[in-house]
C-alpha cells in the first residue's frame, strides 16, 4: 500500500511490570506510517499497556519509544503528536460537543472563534453538526463513540490510538463503525494503532495485526498470515476457530468436508471415519462436532451453498467420513 | 407478618415512602420549619421597656433600629466577610490535601491522611479554640517561635486575623472531605483525556477538575459559610474587644437584655444571606449532580 515503508512508531526492548506482576516483557514492535495496525490479545496479555506507552500515560521501565524517529519514552502525554479514543470515551460531561472537540485545539492556544468552527466541521464530518450545542449525556452510545473520535482528530495527529473503541456498542453498530473507521483512516491517512480482543474486527480491519499473549508478542503479520500460517498453538486457536490434530497440526473447521459413511475419499485427501455428535444449524454455514475414530473430536464447519436437494444433511448419530485436503492440515511451525 | 409488611409495601409505594420518610418529615416540619417560623414572626414584636413584657405585634421597630444604628451594619459585614474569607481560604487548602489523598496517596497513605483530618472532630470544639488562644496569644507559641528564629512578633491575638485562622482551622475538615468525594467522582480517564488533547496539569485542573468538583465545593462552603456565620463562641475567646458577630449580639440580647424580638430580627439576617447564597449556588449549576 504505502510505497516507501518508513517507521513512524517503534518500540525498542520495551519492559513495563506493575510491581510483582510483568505486563510487558521486553518488546520490539515497528508500526510504519499510514497503517491501520492492530493489537490483538485476550485481557491481560499487554496490548492496552502497549498503548498505554505509546499514549504516555505510562512510563517503560526500560526501552525507547520512538515516536518520528525521536525517543519521547520521558515527554508527559501533551507533549506528544498522538491522540487516544478511550474505550469508555472519555468525554468531558460539563463541556459541550463542540467544546469538547475543541478541547485540543484550545489546549494549542487556537482562538476560540477558529477552534469551534474547526470543531463544528469535525462534527459535521462524523455527522453530528446538529448536536454541536448538547452535552454527552444527551446523547447515545454510537453517538459518544463519533464524538470521542471527532474529538481526537480534529487534532491531526501523527498516530490515532484507539482502545477497544466499539466493545461498548451492539453488534450491528460495530460493524457499522467498522466500515467507518476504515473510511476516515483512508481519507485521512493518519495511522491507526487499534486495541481489539475481538478477532473478527482485527481480521476485518487491520493491514497488519500483533497477537500478544501473557506480554508477549506472539505473531505480527497480515490477517492472512495469521489465519493460514499461524506461528504458534496459541495464534491457531485465538484468530479463528480451529482443530489440533496430535497436539500441533492445525486443521480448520472450513477445510473439512463430511461424506456419507463408506464414500470413497478423493483423490489427495486424508479421511478419517467418525460419529456425528451435535449438529448446529447457523443458516450459512452447519457447525458439526465429529468424533473420528481414533477418538479425537474434530470440528467441521460445512457451508449450505448448495441447493437445499442436493445438500447431505446429517443429525447427531450419524456415522460419517470426513475428508479434507492433504495440504490443508498444517504442522504449526516453531 | 414481615412477608405481609413486604408485599404490602411493594404494592403501595406511596405507603412504604410515608412510612420511611414520615419521621424525618415530622421532625422536619414541626420542630425545624415551626422555629423557623416563630423565630421570623417574633422579629415583628417589641418589648414593653417597663416592665419587660414581649408585646406581640407587627411592627418594623428592630429592624430600623438595626438599620439606624452603623454598629450593627458593621457586626453584620465583619460576620458576612469573615464567613467569605474563612470560606475561600478553606477551599483553597482543601484542594492539595483532596488531591493528595484521592489521585496521589496509595490506599495506605490515603487512610491515613483521612485519618489525620477526622481526629481533631473527635476533640472538644472548646479545647481546640482555647488551643489556638494559646498559640496567638502575645507571648504565646507563634511569637516564641517567630523569636527564636529572630523575626519580630506578631500582634494577632484577639482580632480579625486570629477570628480568621482559627475559623478556617476548626471547619476545614467540612471542606475536605466533599471536596475529596468530589475529586473521586471525577474519572481518571478524564484527566488523561485532558492530557492526551494536550493540556498540561494547571490547565487540566483549571478547565476539567475545578468545574467538574463545584458540587462538592459548594457543600464545603454551605458548611464553612454557615457555621462561621453563626457562631459566636470563637468570636468571644479569640476575637476579643470590638469584634462581635451576629451570634454575639443575639447572645446579649437573649441572656442579658432580654430584647428577644431585636434577637430574632437580626438572626434573620445570616437566614437571607444563607438563601442568597444557595441562590447563587444553583445559578453555578452546583446541584445539578444532585
Amino acid at each position: 500500500m504505502q510505497t516507501a515503508k518508513q517507521p513512524i512508531v517503534q518500540l525498542e526492548a520495551v519492559a513495563k511490570s506493575y510491581g510483582a506482576a510483568v505486563a510487558l516483557a521486553q518488546l520490539d514492535l515497528t508500526v510504519y506510517a499510514g497503517e491501520f495496525f492492530t493489537l490483538l490479545g485476550p485481557s491481560g496479555s499487554g496490548k492496552t499497556t502497549t498503548l498505554r506507552l505509546i499514549a504516555g500515560f505510562e512510563r517503560p521501565d526500560k526501552g525507547r519509544i520512538m515516536l518520528d524517529g525521536q525517543d519521547v519514552a520521558a515527554l508527559p502525554p501533551f507533549a506528544r503528536a498522538v491522540n487516544t479514543v478511550f474505550q469508555d470515551y472519555a468525554l468531558f460531561p460539563h463541556l459541550t460537543l463542540v467544546e469538547n472537540v475543541a478541547y485540543g485545539l484550545r489546549a494549542k492556544n487556537m482562538p476560540k472563534a477558529e477552534a469551534h468552527a474547526e470543531a463544528e466541521k469535525a462534527l459535521a464530518a462524523v455527522q453530528l453538526a446538529d448536536f454541536a450545542g448538547r452535552k454527552p449525556a444527551q446523547l447515545s452510545g454510537g453517538q459518544r463513540q463519533r464524538v470521542a473520535l471527532a474529538r481526537a482528530m480534529v487534532n491531526k495527529p501523527r498516530v490515532l490510538l484507539l482502545d477497544e473503541p466499539l466493545g461498548a456498542l451492539d453488534l450491528k453498530l460495530r460493524h457499522q463503525m467498522q466500515t467507518e473507521l476504515k473510511r476516515l483512516q483512508h481519507e485521512t491517512g493518519i495511522t491507526f494503532i487499534y486495541v481489539t480482543h475481538d478477532q473478527d474486527e482485527a481480521l476485518s480491519m487491520s493491514d497488519r495485526i500483533a497477537v500478544f499473549s501473557q506480554g508477549r508478542i506472539e505473531q505480527i503479520g497480515t490477517a492472512f498470515d495469521l489465519y493460514e500460517r499461524p506461528a504458534s498453538v496459541f495464534v491457531a486457536d485465538f484468530v479463528g476457530s480451529s482443530n489440533l490434530l496430535g497436539g500441533s497440526t492445525l486443521l480448520r473447521p472450513e477445510k473439512v468436508r463430511l461424506l456419507a459413511a463408506g464414500a470413497e475419499a478423493p483423490e489427495n485427501h486424508a479421511a478419517q471415519p467418525g460419529v456425528v455428535r451435535e449438529a448446529t444449524y447457523l443458516g450459512a454455514v452447519t457447525r458439526y462436532q465429529v468424533a473420528l475414530a481414533d477418538g479425537t473430536s474434530l470440528n467441521v464447519m460445512e457451508s449450505n451453498a448448495l441447493p437445499v436437494g442436493e445438500r447431505l444433511r446429517l443429525a447427531a448419530g450419524d456415522a460419517v467420513l470426513a475428508v479434507w485436503p492433504r495440504d490443508a492440515a498444517r504442522k504449526i511451525g516453531n | 407478618m414481615r412477608r405481609f409488611l413486604s408485599a404490602f409495601g411493594w404494592r403501595h409505594e406511596g405507603a412504604a415512602n410515608a412510612a420511611l420518610l414520615g419521621l424525618p418529615a415530622l421532625w422536619f416540619a414541626g420542630l425545624y420549619l415551626a422555629a423557623i417560623g416563630a423565630l421570623f414572626v417574633t422579629s415583628f414584636w417589641t418589648v414593653d421597656s417597663l416592665s419587660g413584657n414581649l408585646i406581640p405585634g407587627f411592627s418594623f421597630t428592630n429592624f430600623q433600629q438595626l438599620l439606624a444604628d452603623p454598629v450593627y451594619t458593621r457586626i453584620g459585614l465583619r460576620t458576612i466577610g469573615i464567613a467569605t474569607a474563612v470560606t475561600l481560604t478553606d477551599i483553597t487548602l482543601a484542594w492539595p490535601v483532596a488531591y493528595a489523598m484521592i489521585r496521589l496517596a496509595g490506599p495506605r497513605l490515603r487512610a491515613a491522611l483521612m485519618a489525620m483530618v477526622m481526629v481533631p472532630l473527635w476533640s472538644s470544639y472548646l479545647a481546640r479554640v482555647y488551643a489556638w488562644r494559646l498559640i496567638l496569644a502575645h507571648d504565646g507559641l507563634l511569637n516564641w517561635g517567630l523569636k527564636a528564629i529572630g523575626l519580630p512578633g506578631l500582634h494577632i491575638g484577639y482580632s480579625n486575623w486570629a477570628m480568621w485562622i482559627v475559623f478556617s482551622y476548626l471547619w476545614l475538615p467540612f471542606m475536605i472531605l466533599p471536596v475529596a468525594a468530589a475529586v473521586e467522582r471525577i474519572p481518571p480517564s478524564l484527566l488523561e483525556a485532558s492530557a492526551d488533547l494536550g493540556a498540561h496539569g494547571l490547565a487540566t485542573f483549571r478547565r476539567v477538575m475545578l468545574p467538574m468538583a463545584l458540587p462538592g465545593m459548594v457543600a464545603g462552603a454551605i458548611f464553612t459559610f454557615s457555621l462561621t456565620l453563626g457562631d459566636y463562641v470563637t468570636p468571644m475567646l479569640v476575637g476579643g474587644e470590638g469584634s462581635d458577630f451576629i451570634g454575639n449580639v443575639v447572645y446579649s440580647n437573649v441572656g442579658v437584655t432580654n430584647n428577644i424580638p431585636f434577637a430574632a430580627a437580626y438572626a434573620a439576617l445570616p437566614l437571607g444571606v444563607m438563601a442568597v447564597f444557595l441562590l447563587i449556588a444553583r445559578r453555578l449549576g452546583a446541584f445539578d449532580a444532585l
